[in-house]
């Protein structure tokens, strides 16, 4: 394996219009000859396709849910990012550059992140132009907020539905393709299988949900957009189908799996509540701009939070980190939450959560202000805790909730697997160690609508192939393994079912490889999850038929997935031998606990290389460069 | 607590499907109405029955999967909730609930409770959008938009597209679902090029796919679980006959 990450040369200003002129062209005439396969129609997914679209290739886009609309993406709350600096105070692409590398710490590749921030202003230009209702001031000018990471406010969102609307606007331009016929759309279709020929991606064998048709598709570029893994963990903020299953079987192909164990615990997310539960709902950070968080100071205080007088609370946030207290990072807030309840001064049932109050927002603005800013986050809030958080603090806690590894891409988001290009949370590439809140969003849109529609035309025009159909004989034998996989998973009929191995398993994850690692743990987690993996094999239980809408014959395949992909992220933690962003590992850390990075030593990507199930994978390295930030320990103090 | 459940089954949709009976325990006050079926679900599948399917995916009442009708009720009775956010705090031990698909004759089943809703794609394909290619647009800040007019079009742009106005109209009318798309447009300045255009491909195509006409019964509004109003279904219909009457052309 090969990583060549094709960064430009020259100042890191430059580099993106000096690639885009250097990139080879495709004439409008000639665009109509060449067919792209788009896999997933999230934000990154639905961008991408529509834009191909419009600029005339052949385009097919497949996704699981019933509509393109409903991809993970609707859920996403709180805002997207630009460096517009409307508000005047401060920002520029280069301080949303600076903030999303320090918030990665320092573990993102500079020339990425700097075209991210340079696009990111394009993006908000046009979801406005497509109708989408962000928020407005009285003027009539568009709004802001601040997230967590950043001291400026940069944050545009509509209501609380951000992900909502700037979906809907994708979805919408993705429509209007389809309905002109540039896009042939299937929904209700799973990716089982890429399709190499002659080491190049050629295309997909998908089954279709409702026939269970398994079909191939061909094509002369494969675009994967499929979106994050979290849900290893089983309880996550996403959405029940997510999964890793497109990204994992590219990597069985041959594409590298860059950074897997970078998962990022999300600090503020409804307690879990017990064992029925199936999912964890997020409430959105936007809610740290109000909110206050604290726990009481003395241990097992189990008073009404509000008869807990002001001298008795520690608000943890605002005493470690002054200046930007209740807005530190996610991944700094998630482990505060844990060590104060880990001190036993957590509250609720379990002891495992934190206040997060309206108390003083409420005095200060009045209810009316929250109400208009949060209005939906409390109902929902007080839908699924019976509790009115208007007159009780919020509580919250940390859950798994979004994955900066994935596949690792270039930077024409090209995976080392030639033509297969990797777009939004499935790639790897912008985050770092971290995610700042909010560009995730930017992030998706910036590689479909802004990135992806210049670099897959450089790679099209790069390489004369053969065209190729789908009785080539690499789809027929892509055909056979899926229908085998099938048959298996049909044909287990043990006693459990493979929600409760899945729930095993995301404690597994949880436990040994979530907020806190450690070489005993890692290494203890990689001998719970074959085990666990072969009494998948042994013991669980898959009903009904090949032939028809099966959902639990669809959870299988994905949890089967799961069932090795987990071992490569524990794999990846054990590697790591240092403390960044959301990887924590507990022999890594400062005295007063922050974590501690190596940089003379993992500057760099990790990607790994398939070698076999259960067999140990092969490492690759990218050495990550700083030319133009300069590597320091990251304090939000 | 335990409770006594009627489901809609229907192994495919040639089958002509029927109510069968069972019956949970243990179901406790936090879970949510889709943990309770998943509950079911599991014990089917260690009996080696077929669980019940039924669509949901973000079950926080935002990607509008969820599509049931809980005692004729669709997505149950607590307003403006999708079913996959209500919770069993609402119930009480023995209660007897029925739950059944989406009905309508645009919706076809799938199967069990799952229903076939891609009339409102094509739907959307018609006219359910602004044509704005990528790149080439003004400044974000370039037309400034009254933050009234902005919340209007927000009140309309939260549709989430889950089809409950549908089945809980008796003509089946996909009326309060288009109209949420066009009022939105209508009160922003990028929807005014292809306002006549698209009121007009919208209805033709809402038309084509056999959902119903609106007679006023307001069913929709009352099972909206984002709380859109009828006054969208008055504003389409105004912008509908302007532009029949105009050449939209
Ligand atoms: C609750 C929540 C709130 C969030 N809030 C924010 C926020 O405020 N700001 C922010 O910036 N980010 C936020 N995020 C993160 C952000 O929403 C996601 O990272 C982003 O939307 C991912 O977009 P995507 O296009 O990469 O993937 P997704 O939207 O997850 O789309 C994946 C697509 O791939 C398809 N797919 C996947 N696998 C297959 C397969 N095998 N076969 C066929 N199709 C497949 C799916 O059908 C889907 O269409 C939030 C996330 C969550 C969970
Ligand atoms: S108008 Fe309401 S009920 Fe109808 S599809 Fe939209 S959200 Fe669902
Ligand atoms: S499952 Fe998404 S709205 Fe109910």
């Amino acid at each position: 394996m090969t990583l060549d990450s094709k960064i430009p040369s020259g100042p890191i200003a430059e580099k993106w219009d000096k690639h885009r002129f250097e990139m080879k062209l495709i004439n409008p005439a000639n665009k109509r000859k060449y067919s792209v396969i788009v896999v997933g129609t999230g934000l990154a997914g639905a961008s991408a396709a529509a834009s191909l679209a419009e600029l005339g290739y052949e385009v097919t886009a497949f996704c699981y849910n019933d509509s393109a609309r409903r991809a993970h993406s609707i859920a996403a709350q709180g805002g997207i990012n630009a460096a517009k600096n409307y508000p005047n105070d401060g920002d520029s692409i280069y301080r949303l550059f600076y903030d999303t590398v320090k918030g990665g710490d320092f573990r993102a590749r500079e020339a990425n992140v700097y075209r991210l921030a340079q696009v990111s202003n394009n993006i908000i230009d046009q979801c406005v132009a497509q109708g989408v209702p962000f928020a407005r001031e009285y003027g009539g000018y568009l709004d802001n907020r601040s997230f967590g990471g950043a001291q400026v406010s940069r944050t545009f969102y509509a209501r609380g539905q951000t992900g909502q609307q700037l979906l809907l606007g994708a979805y919408s331009a993705l429509m209007r393709q389809t309905g002109l016929g540039n896009v042939k759309l299937y929904c209700r279709h799973e990716m089982m299988e890429v399709v190499l020929v002659d080491g190049h991606a050629r295309g997909v064998v998908m089954r279709d949900m409702v026939t269970g048709k398994i079909a191939s598709y061909a094509a002369d570029a494969v675009i994967l957009a499929t979106g994050g893994y979290a849900n290893v963990f089983f309880l996550s903020t996403n959405a029940i189908a997510c999964n890793v299953t497109a990204a994992y079987r590219a990597y069985k192909k041959g594409a590298g799996f860059a950074n897997p164990c970078y998962t990022q615990i999300h600090p503020t997310c409804i307690p879990v509540s017990g064992d029925h539960q199936s999912k964890l709902t997020l409430m959105s950070e936007s809610l740290r701009n109000d909110g206050r968080i604290w726990v009481p100071k003395a241990k097992a205080d189990k008073r009404n939070p509000n008869d807990i007088p002001e001298e008795e609370r520690d608000y943890y946030l605002e005493r470690k980190y002054p200046s930007f207290g209740n807005l530190s990072p996610r991944d700094i807030s998630s482990r505060s939450a844990k060590e104060a309840c880990d001190d036993g001064r957590g509250v609720g049932q379990s002891g495992y959560g934190v206040n997060l109050d309206f108390r003083d927002a409420i005095n200060r603005l009045g209810k009316h202000v929250i109400e208009e800013r949060y209005g939906n986050l409390f109902q929902m809030y007080e839908r699924i805790t019976g509790e009115d958080p208007y007159s009780v603090p919020m509580r919250i806690y940390p859950a798994a909730h979004y994955t900066m590894g994935g596949l690792w891409v270039d930077y024409n988001l090209m995976s080392n697997v030639p033509g297969l290009h990797v777009l939004g949370e499935a790639n790897f590439s912008d985050h770092g160690a971290n995610r700042l809140g909010a560009s995730a969003l930017m992030q998706g849109l910036a590689d479909g609508y802004f990135v992806i529609p210049y670099t897959i035309g450089h790679y099209l025009a790069s390489y004369k192939k053969e065209k190729v159909t789908t009785d080539h004989p690499e789809f027929r034998k892509a055909e056979e393994e899926v229908r085998g996989r099938i048959g298996s998973l049909l044909s287990l009929n043990g006693s459990r079912t493979v929600a409760s191995i899945h729930r095993e398993l995301g404690n597994i994850m949880w436990e040994y490889c979530g907020m806190g690692r450690n070489e005993t743990g890692l290494k203890k987690a990689l001998e719970l999850i074959p085990a666990l993996r072969e009494e998948f094999w042994q013991n669980a239980k898959v009903v009904g038929d090949g032939e028809s809408l099966n959902n639990a014959l669809e959870r299988a395949g994905r949890v089967a997935d799961f069932l090795e992909f987990s071992e490569l992220m524990c794999h990846d933690a054990l590697a790591r031998n240092e403390s960044c962003g959301g990887h924590f590992r507990e022999e890594y850390q400062t005295e007063d606990g922050e974590a501690l990075r190596n940089d003379e030593e993992y500057a760099h990507v990790a990607a790994w290389e398939f070698t076999g199930v259960g067999s140990k994978p092969n490492l690759h390295k990218e050495p990550l460069v700083f030319e133009n930030v300069k590597l320091q320990t990251r304090s939000y103090k | 607590m335990k409770l006594k459940l009627h489901i809609w089954r229907q192994k495919h949709a040639q089958d002509k499907g029927k109510m069968v009976t069972y019956e949970v325990d243990g179901i406790i006050e936090d879970m949510s109405f889709l943990e309770m079926l998943d509950v079911l679900n599991e014990k089917l599948i260690v009996n080696g029955e077929e669980p019940v399917a039924f669509d949901h995916d973000c079950r926080e009442g935002i990607c509008g999967a969820c599509s049931l009708t809980i005692n004729g009720i669709p997505h149950g009775f607590e307003k403006e909730t999708t079913i996959c956010q209500l919770h069993m705090r609402h119930f009480k031990d023995g209660d007897t609930i029925y739950i059944e698909p989406w009905r309508a004759r645009a919706f076809p089943v799938i199967k069990d409770l799952v229903v076939d809703r891609a009339a409102f794609d094509r739907i959307m394909q018609a006219g359910g959008f602004v044509s704005a290619h990528t790149g080439g647009v003004p400044d974000a800040n370039a037309t400034p938009i009254s933050k009234i007019d902005a919340d209007k079009a927000m009140d309309y742009a939260a549709c989430i597209g889950c089809g409950a106005c549908v089945a809980a109209c008796k003509n089946a009318s996909a009326m309060l679902f288009v109209a949420a798309k066009v009022s939105q447009y209508a009160y922003l300045p990028q929807g005014q090029p292809e306002r006549k255009k698209r009121v007009l491909n919208m209805v033709a195509q809402m038309d084509a796919e056999g959902f119903g006409g609106c007679t006023n019964q307001y069913e929709c509004e009352a099972v909206c679980p984002k709380g859109i109003s009828v006054a969208a279904i008055a504003l389409m219909n105004r912008d509908f006959l302007k532009a029949s009457l105009t050449d939209a052309s």
